[in-house]
């Protein structure tokens, strides 16, 4: 399992397996199968993505705790990053399609609409974690206030799922969905933190490449 | 980015793939045929509608291809996707159909969907649809005035209201309970604009009766109102005194009012409504009031359409 773990193949695979969303939207693309309103397919499909990558990091931490499988952290950087890339995808379909960059619209909708507010709060909040993913971040910024900044994907998930929430007009099961997901995520965390608290044995917080 | 599929006519292009993949179910109905109407209706397999008058009702714009007008859809019923109700909708049973009208009229009567056919000439309107989402379609409708029904049953001078409810089959509509609306679906108009020449009940589309996802086989279209108050699968039509409740007002009252006049400048609280994504362009463009449609203005005279959203 470790030997595994620790083979560059099985990055560079799970690097192709992330990128598959991306692929199929552009195979559909050619395809002419992204339905009867394809920016609005995209958009929808690539924040699922976003909102997908972001538990998926998140799960990484209790992964690692239940199987004792410590080395999983290798991937957790590019799963975040891979959300960070479908959250672009996500933002510039509607900055291009929807409001043509217009900033007056884009100012607008940031103001008034609440979905968009808070999505737009944690597109904000994921950019310094995407800038600060690199090994030379970590080292500036030294390790206990890396992983302090990086907390704050907590809040870009919670942020995903209520935009996901506000937006749906009366079928709330799938955001709901994420939402137990994300609860489950953080419960584990809450344990986690109880937990070191007693036995308070400090664990040196590992931030690998 | 958007290249078609290739152009070759293969036999799906032809024949409606629920019809032959339920070709046994479709023969045994053959000898029972009296008309369209007497088929099980699969959700593709429409039939041509004869006897069509072209219109005056039309817009110079381009009309939506029928592929995208007949899988994006809201329909609720079957599934909150839009592309659900193109795939689930076969379950829906549109013969024998009918239609049952009353409440403060004269006459009331039900009909059945011959006896509906034969109340107007059937004439095509080639109409502008904007969907309460910010986004819309041209669609070649065919049917009548529904003024041509109303006066069929001769409301009584109490009534001020039309109320309009779709069928609800737990069993011909098992995705129902997950629609996080309740059901059936109904919907109203006042009288006066149910009255206006613009006021239509579709049986068809493209030429064809309509198929289950747009509402088979009856359905109402107010072009110049938000998609959702165009209700589909009309079963139950009641004249009444009091303004009767409509289903997204009851879902959410802040958000969907009973006039759902297309409005540029009254905005949804959740998103902005001065513009829409006309299916098969990729920008946005300015959305009119009243849809484009501003003769229907006259029925508003004097109301604050903020308020009366």
């Amino acid at each position: 399992m470790k030997k595994i773990l620790f083979s560059p193949w099985t990055k560079r695979a799970l690097f192709a397996i992330c990128l598959i969303p991306a692929l199929l939207l552009i195979w559909r693309g050619f395809m002419g199968d992204l339905s009867a309103n394809p920016i609005e397919f995209i958009e929808h499909r690539t924040g699922d993505w976003a909102l997908r990558f972001l538990l998926i990091t998140l799960a990484v931490t209790p992964l690692r705790k239940i199987f004792e499988q410590p080395l999983l952290i290798r991937f957790r950087r590019m799963l975040g990053l891979f959300a960070f890339f479908y959250v672009c995808v996500h933002l510039s379909m509607y900055l291009i399609f929807d409001q043509m960059f217009s900033l007056s619209g884009i100012y607008a909708d940031v103001i008034k609409r609440p979905y968009i507010t808070v999505g737009t709060a944690g597109f904000l909040m994921l950019v310094p974690l995407a800038v600060t993913s690199t090994a030379a971040m970590v080292r500036r910024l030294g390790p206990k206030r890396w992983q302090l900044l990086h907390r704050l994907v907590y809040f870009c998930a919670l942020a995903g799922v209520i935009h996901y929430y506000w937006l749906v007009k009366s079928d709330v099961r799938e955001p709901l969905m994420y939402g137990g997901i994300l609860t489950l995520l953080m419960l584990f965390r809450v344990r986690m933190w109880l937990q070191k608290g007693t036995t308070n044995k400090p664990q040196p917080a590992r931030v690998s490449v | 980015m958007l290249i078609r599929k290739p152009a070759d006519l293969r036999y799906s292009d032809v024949t409606p793939k629920n019809v032959y993949v339920n070709r046994r179910r479709f023969l045994a109905a053959g000898s029972a045929i009296v008309g369209a109407w007497a088929l099980p209706t699969p959700a593709d397999a429409t039939m041509k509608l004869n006897n069509v008058v072209k219109s005056t009702y039309k817009v110079d714009e381009k009309i939506t291809p029928k592929e995208d007008i007949t899988t994006y859809n809201n329909y609720y019923e079957f599934g909150t996707g839009k592309d659900e109700p193109s795939r689930y909708a076969n379950t829906l049973r549109t013969s024998p159909w009918q239609v049952q009208v009353g409440g403060l009229v004269d006459k009331p009567k039900t009909y059945d969907l011959d006896s509906v056919m034969k109340i107007a000439p059937l004439e095509e309107r080639i109409y502008r649809h904007r969907c309460v989402e910010a986004w819309s379609i041209v669609v070649p409708w065919i049917g009548f005035p529904l003024a041509a029904l109303l006066k069929d049953v001769e409301p009584n001078s109490k009534a001020k209201y039309v109320a309009f409810q779709t069928l609800y089959d737990p069993k011909q509509m098992p995705l129902g309970n997950r629609a996080g609306i309740e059901l059936p679906y109904v919907e109203g108009l006042r009288l006066d604009e149910a009255m206006h020449p613009l006021a239509l009940l579709s049986v068809g589309l493209y030429g064809e009766t309509l198929p289950n996802q747009n509402g088979a086989p009856i359905r109402l279209v107010i072009p110049w109102k938000y998609g959702f108050k165009s209700i589909k699968s009309i079963v139950k039509i009641t004249l009444t005194d009091k303004q009767p409740p409509t289903t997204w007002n009851l879902t959410n009252r802040a958000e969907y009012g009973f006039y759902s006049n297309v409005n540029p400048s009254v905005d949804h609280p959740r998103w902005s409504q001065a513009t829409e994504r006309r299916l098969g362009e990729l920008f946005k463009k300015k959305t009119l009031m009243f849809n484009g449609y501003s003769e229907v203005a006259s029925l508003y005279t004097g109301m604050d359409l903020r308020k009366n959203y």
